[in-house]
């Protein structure tokens, strides 16, 4: 029964990390992409609870609530935690209009499935067919951080690229070893916590959040 | 002779805990300079170990002190202890409520670096590599002025990302030992010459990588994160960011060299260190040229010796001694710099090199000292620093790399040109106006440590007995007969 879900459920999954990847890059509110982020978390932790059972590996289990707890739950929260009414008007002007990112996510994606294939070849297993996804993903990332100007921003382009990973480390060898990800998911969540502290500094000082004003140290 | 393992990470965690517990003690400007003793004995314990022919393992082999380890675990206590001495704090502003978690955070970030040169499995090391940014984050943005808030900013942001990357060719290194017998992260696990490890997979992974591991090393193009924060972070967090942070992120990509090496040879990261290498080389000389800040200078310095070791761990086992003892020599001279640097600072109260002239006849306390290490940095015998520069260049005319040290030969004296002059500028000359002075002989802070880190480069590189042997066994553990 569950075998011949198996395909659909990874599909499934890793079409989400991609669709919510491509949503974040569209979107210009910070809340919408909070909250998409908060979508990503639950997805990836579905893909590896899913690989973990298709293998029997109860340990990958254990592994998906971590993962549902840090990124689907908590990672949004810490960055969402601020007056709900303030985080609302929060609009990004990226350097791109969307037509353009969305543009150079469908190119990004192509060039991921290219890279992929070339280099490592793709192999049999569905697994190893959706891999490309997490390099998109990385690469999605970091045109996010290119692109925005917001410190908070930025972070979810961090967020991102960390996401990618993460999916790339599942799909290629069913995740690294327990205890990595713990310290994997223990050092991005103070990451993420010492930029917000960052970010909120910057508002006192700065009066914004835009890395744009960033420019005094230069030589 | 294994339980020595834990001290230098269980050591800093314990005084770091009661740097928080010790309120408003003056005692507790001290807990620095306990943590850097704490790594600094037990690397000396471990080498001493080592060259009994033993290797020291605990936690079920998770931790594990070869030659290299036990090396690199020493130079990390020294720098450490050179750097928190000598910018000891006054036990005024050590009661302060900030100085509380400041002091916490060096004895966690001395930990973290011990963590990273003694972890056998490459993720942990990767973990405790990243941990370094985290406890340096805000130990950089310490001052809390707009221009340290921008360098912490875009230190933590790229330093993260370029972790980011390195974890991400872990992730494929892990993906390509998934195909053998046993999955593993274990260093001595992949570094087995029989393992028959997927060569793309490793190529992808290691370039990933290293290119990772260099950005958290300073090697440009991805330098620029550098001159910001080691120019902005308090003096001590800039000689131990400067001194051993930098070569505790080199340790990382000569660990993950040694197992690329073995699966797909040594030239496809050759060529990728000796690009970054002499790009490094070519932008501290453009940039050194016209420099006016002298914390920004000395910056900008790491970033030419760390070209100059990439350019020598890409040579490869002719090269690695020499590169090692660098790691020692250019760690405690540029510690030494930073934290008269930061004296000069506090007393002249400008970073600018133009403002602070005549230093030698005003405060020659301050200047002899500022003198004698910038000659070690900029190569003069007999500081250690020369025989690892003429190790570096020979090891690559015999392997053939003749243009690659011919280039960068080229750039390094145009280095020291432009070095020269700064100095120049800051310290010979008379006062402006002739105005009346006294001169200031007080060195403004712990004499000894100073004293000690000169002496030791300057007569490491004439003991063959046991520094040269522990070198060649450092060597020898990174698969190098030499």
């Amino acid at each position: 029964m569950f075998e011949t879900f198996y395909p659909q459920l990874i599909g499934l999954c890793t079409g989400a990390l991609l669709l919510t990847s491509a949503l974040m890059v569209w979107r210009h509110s910070l809340l919408a992409s909070i909250r998409l982020l908060a979508l990503q978390g639950v997805a990836l932790a579905a893909l590896v609870a899913v690989i973990g059972i298709a293998e029997g590996e109860s340990e990958l289990v254990l592994v998906s609530l971590l993962i549902l707890s840090v990124k689907g739950v908590g990672l949004p929260w810490v960055l969402a935690h601020q007056s709900k009414a303030s985080i609302k008007q929060i609009q990004e002007s990226p350097r791109l209009n969307p037509t353009a990112a969305l543009l150079a996510v469908t190119l990004l994606t192509i060039l991921s499935y290219v890279v992929v294939s070339r280099v490592f070849g793709l192999g049999d297993s569905e697994t190893g067919h959706a891999a490309p996804i997490g390099l998109a993903m990385v690469l999605i990332g970091f045109l996010l951080l290119i692109s925005r100007r917001r410190a908070r921003s930025q972070l979810i382009g961090f967020l991102l690229l960390d996401n990618g990973i993460a999916t790339i480390a599942f799909l290629t060898s069913g995740g690294v070893p327990i205890l990595l990800e713990f310290a994997v998911s223990l050092d991005v969540l103070l990451v993420v916590l010492i930029l917000h502290v960052f970010a909120g500094r910057m508002r006192t000082k700065f009066g914004g959040t835009a890395v744009d004003q960033l420019r005094e140290l230069h030589d | 002779m294994s339980f020595v393992l834990w001290i230098p990470l269980v050591g800093p965690l314990a005084v770091a805990g009661l740097s928080l517990l010790l309120r408003g003690s003056a005692l507790r400007r001290f807990v620095g300079v306990a943590a850097s003793s704490a790594v600094l004995v037990s690397g000396l314990l471990l080498v001493s170990a080592v060259l009994n022919g033993d290797v020291p393992e605990s936690g079920g082999g998770m931790l594990r002190a070869d030659a290299l380890s036990a090396y690199m675990l020493t130079v990390v206590g020294a720098v450490g202890l050179i750097s928190t001495w000598g910018g000891l704090s006054s036990a005024a502003s050590s009661r302060t409520k900030d100085a509380a978690g400041y002091e916490a955070l060096i004895a966690l970030f001395l930990a973290a670096m011990s963590l990273a040169v003694l972890a056998d499995s490459i993720g942990l090391m990767w973990a405790a590599v990243e941990a370094t940014t985290i406890a340096t984050a805000f130990l950089v943005g310490h001052h809390r002025t707009r221009r340290s808030l921008e360098a912490a900013w875009k230190y933590v942001i790229l330093g993260s990302v370029g972790v980011a990357i390195a974890l991400l060719g872990i992730v494929l290194i892990y993906a390509a030992s998934v195909g053998t017998d046993t999955p593993t992260l274990s260093w001595v696990l992949l570094s087995q010459s029989t393992r028959g490890l997927d060569p793309a997979l490793i190529t992808a992974g290691g370039a990933l990588a290293v290119l990772g591991f260099a950005t958290k090393s300073g090697l440009a193009p991805m330098h620029s994160w550098l001159p910001d924060a080691h120019s902005q972070a308090p003096a001590p967090v800039s000689g131990l960011m400067s001194g051993v942070l930098l070569s505790v992120a080199l340790y990382a990509i000569l660990r993950i060299q040694s197992i690329t090496n073995l699966v797909i040879g040594p030239e496809f990261l050759r060529t990728m260190l000796s690009i970054g290498g002499l790009l490094s080389l070519l932008v501290a000389a453009s940039l050194l040229i016209r420099q006016r800040d002298y914390k920004r200078m000395l910056a900008y310095s790491s970033i030419e010796h760390m070209g100059l070791m990439a350019i020598g761990v890409a040579i490869g086992p002719a090269a690695l001694p020499s590169v090692l003892l660098y790691i020692l020599g250019h760690g405690l001279i540029k510690a030494t710099l930073f934290v008269i640097s930061g004296r000069i600072l506090k007393v002249e109260g400008t970073p600018v090199i133009s403002d602070v002239r005549a230093l030698l006849v005003r405060r020659p306390g301050l200047a002899v000292p500022w003198l004698i290490a910038m000659a070690a940095i900029v190569g003069f015998p007999p500081f250690s620093i020369f025989f690892s520069e003429v190790g570096i260049i020979m090891a690559g005319w015999s392997v053939g790399l003749g243009g690659v040290v011919g280039a960068a030969l080229v750039l390094l004296l145009v280095i020291f040109a432009a070095f020269t002059r700064l100095t120049v500028q800051m310290t010979i000359g008379a006062p402006a106006d002739g105005a009346a002075f006294t001169p200031d002989y007080s060195t403004h802070g712990p004499r000894l440590p100073i004293i000690l880190a000169l002496a030791t480069t300057a007569s490491i590189a004439f003991v063959a007995e046991p520094v040269g042997t522990l070198l060649l066994q450092a060597t020898a553990v990174l698969g190098g007969t030499n």
